[in-house]
Order: C-alpha cells, then sequence, then structure tokens
C-alpha cells in the first residue's frame, strides 16, 4: 500500500478494510506505540477540528506533536513554495499531515517529503481521513458496509465529502439516492462512471419521496466557500432542514451521518434520537487517525 | 517520397505526415522550432487519402525527443514521425499516445498546485478516444476540449 495517506482513490477495498480493521483495533488504548516519533501539522489554512482529533490521536500514542495552524505566521506567508517547507519539515519529523486550500498541494508534499505525508485537505480535492472515518462510522453502526442504500443529501456538486464517499463505497455494491436541488446534483463524470460499474443510484430532489428506501442517509451542508457565485449560494441555502418529522418516514434503524459542521440543515431535535450517529462520527476520527498515524509509521498492518 | 519532395526536401532531419490540416501551425509552435538552425516548412491543405486535408512539417537538422512526439499525440493521434536521412526516409514511427503525459498539458484547474507553483505537470491517460486524462494532482479529469498546450 502508498506510505501516503493523499487520496481515497489510492486505496483497494482491500486497503480500505484493512485500515477500519487497524480503526477498531484502536479503539483499545496504545500508549507507547508511537513513542519516540513526532508528528508535524502542517495547517496552511484553518481547521481546528481536524486538527485537535490529529493531536490528540498522536499523542494518545504516545507521540509528540509540532506545527502550525496559520498559514500567516508561516513561512508561506514569505512566499516559500511548499515543496521546499515539506524538504525542511521532514528533518523535525517522522510523519506530517498537511492542510491547504490549493489542490493537488498533498500529492506534491508527499513527493517532495522522504516522511509520509497525510492529507487533511487540499482544497477542494481530497480529505481521506474524514471518507475513511465516514466508512467506519457506517461499518460501526449498521454492522456492515456491503449491499446497503445510502442517501446522500445536501450539496453534491460541490461537496468534496461526498464525492470521495461515494468512490469509497462504490467498493461495496451500495444503491445511491442522490438527494439535492437539481443545480447541486452529482457531477455527470461520477453518475458515469457509478454507470459504467453497474452501480444502481437514482437522483432526487425531494427527501421525502426516498427516506424510506434507506440504511443510511449522509446529510452535508451547502458550503457557501466552494461556490463560485455569492448569488447562487443564496438561492440553496436553507433549501433542507431536517427535523423530528423526518423520522414517519423512514427506517427504525436508519442512521444520519453529517460530517459536521452544520448549518440550519438538521434540527437538533434530532440529535437525541437512536438515528443520530453524528457526533459517535467525528468521535471516530481518533481511532481512524490513530490507525493511518500507526500504519504510515509502520507500526500497524 | 517524390509526393513529399516537392514540398521542400530535407537531406537530414524530420517530416512530420498526417497532422490534421487546422492543427498543423499547433503542432509546430508547440514543437518550439525557434532555435532550430535547419529549414523548416509547414504544409497545410494537403490532399490526402486517408484524411479530409492534412499538413506536414519538415524540419531540418533536428531529431525530435520522446516527450516532443508526446506532444504530437495529443493533437495530431494519426501523425507519422519519418527520420529522413540523404533524402531518404530511414525511419517511420507512428505518434502514441503514452499512459502518462508529462511537461506537456497544463492543467484547466486555476486552484491546482501546478499552476501555483512550480511544478512539472503529470497527466494519466484514462481514455485515448475520445481522449480523456487526469491530472495527477488535483485528479481533475480534462476532455480535448479543456486542453491547453505547455
Ligand atoms: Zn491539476
Amino acid at each position: 500500500m502508498e506510505p501516503n495517506i493523499v487520496s481515497i482513490n489510492d486505496f483497494s477495498k482491500q486497503d480500505l478494510f484493512n485500515i477500519l480493521k487497524i480503526a477498531k483495533r484502536m479503539e483499545k488504548p496504545h500508549p507507547n506505540l508511537l513513542k519516540g516519533k513526532t508528528l508535524a501539522t502542517l495547517f496552511f489554512e484553518p481547521s481546528t477540528r481536524t486538527r485537535l482529533s490529529f493531536i490528540y490521536a498522536m499523542e494518545s500514542l504516545g507521540g509528540k506533536v509540532l506545527g502550525f495552524d496559520d498559514a500567516s505566521t508561516s513561512s508561506a506567508e514569505k512566499g516559500e513554495s511548499l515543496w521546499d517547507t515539506a524538504k525542511i519539515v521532514e528533518k523535525y519529523c517522522d510523519v506530517m499531515v498537511i492542510r491547504h486550500p490549493t489542490e493537488g498541494s498533498a500529492r506534491l508534499a508527499a513527493e517532495a517529503s522522504s516522511k509520509p505525508v497525510i492529507n487533511a485537505g487540499d482544497g477542494a480535492n481530497q480529505h481521506p481521513t474524514q471518507t475513511l472515518l465516514d466508512l467506519y462510522t457506517i461499518q460501526k453502526t449498521k454492522k456492515t458496509l456491503n449491499n446497503l442504500s445510502v442517501g446522500l443529501l445536501g450539496d453534491l456538486k460541490y461537496g468534496r465529502t461526498v464525492h470521495s464517499l461515494v468512490k469509497a463505497l462504490s467498493h461495496f455494491n451500495t444503491t445511491f439516492y442522490f438527494i439535492a436541488p437539481p443545480a447541486l446534483q452529482m457531477p455527470q463524470t461520477y453518475l458515469d462512471e457509478l454507470k459504467k460499474k453497474g452501480i444502481k443510484f437514482y437522483t432526487e430532489s425531494n427527501l421525502q419521496k426516498v427516506s424510506k428506501n434507506l440504511d443510511v442517509l449522509y446529510v452535508t451542508r451547502i458550503q457557501k466557500e466552494r461556490f463560485p457565485d455569492p448569488v447562487e449560494y443564496q438561492k440553496y441555502k436553507g433549501y433542507y432542514k431536517l427535523d423530528t418529522n423526518l423520522l414517519k418516514h423512514i427506517k427504525k434503524n436508519m442512521k444520519i451521518l453529517h460530517p459536521l459542521p452544520r448549518v440550519d440543515e438538521m434540527d437538533r431535535s434530532l440529535d437525541n434520537t437512536s438515528h443520530a450517529v453524528y457526533f459517535e462520527q467525528a468521535a471516530n476520527g481518533i481511532p481512524v487517525r490513530k490507525a493511518l498515524l500507526a500504519l504510515v509509521l509502520g507500526k500497524a498492518k | 517520397m517524390k509526393k513529399e519532395m516537392s514540398i521542400s526536401a530535407i537531406r537530414e532531419g524530420t517530416a512530420i505526415d498526417h497532422i490534421p490540416s487546422k492543427d498543423a501551425f499547433n503542432v509546430a509552435k508547440i514543437l518550439n522550432l525557434k532555435n532550430v538552425k535547419g529549414t523548416i516548412s509547414v504544409a497545410t491543405n494537403l490532399s490526402s487519402k486517408g484524411m479530409k486535408k492534412k499538413g506536414i512539417i519538415k524540419i531540418g537538422n533536428k531529431s525530435l525527443t520522446q516527450e516532443e512526439v508526446n506532444k504530437i499525440a495529443i493533437l495530431a493521434p494519426n501523425a507519422t514521425v519519418n527520420i529522413i536521412r540523404d533524402y531518404t526516409v530511414k525511419k517511420k514511427m507512428k505518434v502514441a499516445l503514452p499512459n502518462v503525459i508529462k511537461k506537456a498539458i497544463k492543467c484547466s484547474n486555476p486552484n491546482c498546485i501546478t499552476n501555483k507553483e512550480d511544478a512539472e505537470t503529470v497527466f494519466s491517460v484514462l481514455n485515448k478516444t475520445p481522449l480523456k486524462v487526469k491530472c495527477h494532482y488535483c485528479e481533475r479529469l480534462m476532455g480535448r476540449e479543456d486542453i491547453t498546450l505547455l
């Protein structure tokens, strides 16, 4: 397997299973597993939750963390190239996590660095640790990844988490329900690919029409920063507002996931229902990131 | 080879044949022939059996590198490259699109790292006809219409 975690597209079905298996083991404490190892966190744009999750994961395995979370205080501000930054930082660490607003940055950093690189988001492209914790959450709460009916709701056009999750779930005979206003539907290239692979999918804008079929509903917010045109964003914000009315139209054990943060697409009244697993999902970032750190450092297989 | 010689015979060099007529000047452009000392001729709107109208480029005293041949393949997938020695065709090569195209195409994604910092572009060829390539860095898919050459 790749020594780097850059894109979900780099992993086979077997790789994915393997990572999930290690993550499960990481639910238990391994306080000395990465003793003497150092993680560098290079956050060229802020993402507090992701960064904290990596720090916590590394420290709970006995490792150390250094890094920055604000590009304005870093070398990038002085015009240093990402390539050079990676070359310099590799001397201070055993593994690096990078978040960067430019697509393809993690791949470039991985090529520059002799130490493993984990992508914590490269612009609109990839965020593989999110995708893996989504998979882990589905597997954990549904007891399987196979043959599920999965609804994805919200901004499917620009939503990077959705695109990556669809790619990953394509290994597991998923039936997809793409629920979005027509202008924010899944890009045609993804639908063509599913067609080519013979994977079943439906596109729909009205959640109620399909909600009864779903084993999993993956809700995403409509992200302002991904819209090229702010006027376009105004049209669609608040398009979906899920609340307990939804519960009348779903399977008893349907699970609702959300990558968080939410805006107004999901009411808090859903939080205490057995369907809501999004806080558990966020917490699952810990064992998954522990697994990835251990894996790329050769301490788990 | 008499027909080709009627355009402009070269003693040593390269003749690129079967270029779509409309792309002949583009092919000449990407080959960056400014510093070539030998005779260069570009011919367009020639009749051809196999295609509507074709173009030919002849470059004196120059052999093409693999990279240059690859660039030709993106614009003119059916071109042939003839290596000329002493007025005769010594070697005929079909251009072939490689599975990976390096340093030839610009990524159409303005927010791709290859457009932001000094990084060589790398594209994998997913499909040859119609052409479909994927940026190794930002993973953007591009068709023939999205492609601009570096
Ligand atoms: Zn690109």
